[in-house]
């Protein structure tokens, strides 16, 4: 079987400073892994690196997408081949109504692709089926992109662009942060609704109680730049108990 | 917005140096030497049949244009032009003018698709019943179609060439002529009224509300022809009228000089509303060539509780030195100002408006969204002044500039003047970039490079584009990725 992500021994620097120091991750079709560690360790970087991010500089190492070189790839050429990215700060793009994005991003992926652009209908259909799902209203959906939405509105609204694009790969970055507990539990149902045997996607957070509701395959501890220790479920339960400490004196 | 998606496969189609519309029709044209002197100015009079007052008029502005010297406190620099060296006067040949359009040159409607004129537009020319748009083409200097007059007519709506005005209505154009753009107003509108070519007619009686957007596409398409067009718009009382200008021209090395005239008198309770989407040749990659676009657009809300409001969108020429203004001279009368001006490769614009309160409780609203890119540079101009009968003048000014890369400028210049101590001005301003963070979004989304910026820049400039008509609104949206083409990367 064909990993579905696989990264070797990456190296990344961000303005000549080193801050993913040999990371290897295997994430297989169907699986869902968990990343936890301290403030700094990397974990953004990670997301950004895996996304395409420029000012982000790759200086060893291979990532693979399915076999294919990612790091190749523009990160256009990424998401069209479905890695997809819930930013941990998603960017406000004034004046750009959420649903003209949508369609552009949805009808710009599907072109790349050789598929067919959606109908108007069509695409409203799909998009106020997930919209009303994940709690994101009608007026939303006309509002710019992420202006002056509040911390919780901008998770969800990542949400529902994932759940619309239907990427292969899922990469969630801190999305627990900023919800309270009603919409932590809408949008971790969102994201369970994705699970699917041919999707991995990649939960990046510091708290267990996302990992309640969903609930990971593997546990990763990353710290300075690697994951320093991979466990089942039960290490997430730990770490909220002891905390970080061992890691950040042994690494 | 499927018209971003549309833009990006139109930019990709398109080669830097090539200009989408730079074709060359071919039509015989029947011209005056190069040069310009009274001989010339009569010869053109004569041509169109004008009334004796006509060519006294133009006589009198040659007279004048030859005691006054070019402005040069734009923001702008372009070799010298030599005026003895272009031409007055072109029109395409035609035996007599077209009944139908049957008679129109076949060339003339393939000019007309290959500048994807809208499909109402193109309805109309394809002589369809039902379409809501008129388009008095001007080809050149001639009006060689016009549509709808009758409908028009029947609302006694006058939409027509200057030229024909002349014959039929010319008690209208003598009261009207000038009388907003005076004519010794400044170099180019004097330059204008000794020479103008053609240019569009529109009258509105009393209490008619125009039953349709009236659209007139300008493209210039003689060598070295300068192209003096002159437009009078009068909405008479209570009446409304939508005006639709746009333009395209083909590509060459030559500069060519464009110095039109555009007149609108809003009389009480009258409302005028005039758009553009002006989108001539630019120059090529390394700022040869282009349009060089000096021109003189003014309203005069001579009524009271009347209205103008111009909407503009600049995409094109090398250069754009052009400030679309509103005199507010009835009591409560109104001026509004919305611009999208988008610069790239080396074009210039220096672009803004005059909203000149005079009358009591006038008030006035700018919104400028300025976007500079390549090497471009790009200014806002504006003036907003209350004179001392100005009681309760009102004014919003929000100047918005958008700069992609480093090496392009973006520069706001407002004067204000109250000479009444009741005036309220307001003026707001901003400078942005487009950020890396949004540009790696729409990317990280799927959009390719030149569809994150022409999605990012349609955002920017909603608010002016939601005033345009809906004929243009989609245009513009393609309009803008086309201009940005090249911008980054
Ligand atoms: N653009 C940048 N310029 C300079 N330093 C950066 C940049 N981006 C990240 N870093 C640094 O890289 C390190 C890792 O940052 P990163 O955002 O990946 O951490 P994180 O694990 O996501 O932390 P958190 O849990 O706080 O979100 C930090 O020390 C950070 O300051
Ligand atoms: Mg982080």
């Amino acid at each position: 079987m064909t990993a579905l992500l696989e990264i070797k021994d990456l190296h990344a620097q961000v303005e000549e400073q080193e801050i993913l120091k040999g990371l290897s991750l295997t994430v297989n079709p169907g699986e869902v892994h968990a990343i936890m560690g301290p403030n700094g360790s990397g974990k953004s970087t990670l997301s950004y690196v895996l996304a395409g991010k420029d000012d982000y500089e790759v200086t060893g190492g291979e990532v693979a997408l399915q076999g294919e070189d990612l790091l190749e790839m523009e990160p256009d050429e990424r998401a069209a081949a479905g890695v997809f990215l819930a930013f941990q700060y998603p960017v406000e793009i004034p004046g750009v109504a959420t649903m003209t994005f949508l369609r552009t991003a949805l009808n710009a992926q599907r072109k790349a692709r050789g598929e067919a652009e959606l109908s108007t209908p069509e695409f409203m259909r799909l998009v106020r089926e997930k919209a009303d799902k994940l709690g994101v209203s009608q007026e939303m959906l006309k509002r710019p992109v992420n202006t002056g939405f509040s911390g919780g509105e901008k998770k969800r609204a990542e949400i529902l662009q994932m759940s619309v694009l239907e990427p292969r790969l899922c990469i969630l970055d801190e999305t627990d942060s900023g919800l309270d507990i009603d919409a932590l539990r809408i949008v971790a149902d969102g994201v369970n609704a994705l699970r699917s045997p041919d999707r991995g996607m990649v939960v990046i957070t510091h708290y267990q109680r996302l990992l309640d509701y969903i609930v990971p395959d593997i546990v990763h501890v990353m710290s300075r730049g690697r994951i320093v220790r991979t466990g089942g479920p039960e290490l997430a339960k730990e770490l909220e108990a002891s905390g970080y400490a061992a890691y950040t004196e042994a690494a | 917005m499927p018209a971003v998606r549309e833009t990006v496969e139109q930019v990709r189609s398109i080669d830097v140096d090539k200009y989408k519309y730079g074709f060359f029709t071919d039509i015989e044209s029947e011209k005056a030497p190069k040069g310009l002197n009274e001989d010339i100015v009569r010869f053109i009079s004569a041509k169109k049949g004008e009334p004796e007052w006509m060519l006294e008029w133009r006589l009198d502005a040659l007279k004048r244009w030859r005691t006054m010297s070019e402005p040069t406190w734009a923001r702008v620099s372009y070799p010298k032009i030599d005026f003895q060296d272009l031409y007055y006067y072109a029109a395409p040949k035609q035996s007599a003018g077209p009944q139908t359009l049957d008679d129109v040159d076949p060339e003339l409607l393939r000019t007309y698709e290959k500048l994807g004129i809208p499909l109402r537009e193109q309805e109309i020319l394809a002589g369809v019943e039902n379409s809501r748009v008129a388009v008095d083409a001007v080809f050149d200097s001639v009006s060689v179609v016009t549509t709808f007059k009758k409908e028009l007519a029947k609302h006694g709506v006058i939409f027509c060439s200057m030229s024909e005005a002349l014959r039929e209505h010319p008690e209208l154009v003598r009261k009207y002529l000038g009388s907003v753009v005076p004519v010794s107003d400044n170099y180019y509108a004097t330059l204008n009224s000794a020479v103008f070519s053609d240019g569009s007619f529109v009258y509105v009686p009393k209490g008619v509300r125009c039953p349709m957007e009236l659209s007139t596409y300008f493209r210039i398409n003689e060598k070295q022809t300068g192209q003096f067009e002159r437009t009078l718009i009068i909405a008479d009382e209570g009446s409304y009228v939508s005006y639709l200008e746009g333009c395209t021209a083909p590509s060459r090395d030559e500069n060519q000089l464009h110095a039109a005239v555009v007149e609108l008198i809003a009389l009480d309770d009258a409302e005028i509303k005039y758009s553009t989407v002006q989108n001539w040749y630019p120059g090529d990659a390394d700022g040869k060539g282009g349009v060089y676009n000096f021109v003189t657009k003014r309203g005069d809300c001579r009524g009271r509780n009347s209205k103008i409001s111009w909407t503009q969108v600049e995409t094109g020429s090398a250069i754009t030195w052009k400030y679309p203004s509103c005199i507010l001279r009835g009591d409560n009368s109104r001026g509004e100002f919305y611009s999208i001006a988008i610069s790239n490769g080396h074009q210039q614009i220096d672009s803004g408006t005059k909203m000149v309160h005079l009358g009591k409780n006038t008030s006035s609203r700018i919104i400028s969204k300025g976007i500079a890119a390549g090497f471009s540079e790009n200014t806002y101009r504006g003036l907003v002044s209350a004179h001392k009968k100005a009681t309760n003048a009102r004014n919003f000014t929000q100047c918005d500039s958008l700069l992609i890369g480093d090496r392009c400028g973006a520069h706001t210049v407002p004067y204000i003047e109250a000479k009444n101590a009741s005036a309220v001005f307001e003026h707001e301003a901003t400078t942005s970039k487009i950020s890396d963070d949004q540009m790696f979004y729409c990317m990280s989304r799927g959009l390719g490079e030149e569809e994150a910026v022409a999605l990012i820049v349609n955002g920017f400039v909603r608010d002016v584009i939601q005033q345009l008509p809906m004929e243009f609104m989609v245009e513009t949206q393609k309009l803008i990725g086309i201009s940005l083409e090249g911008s980054v990367g």
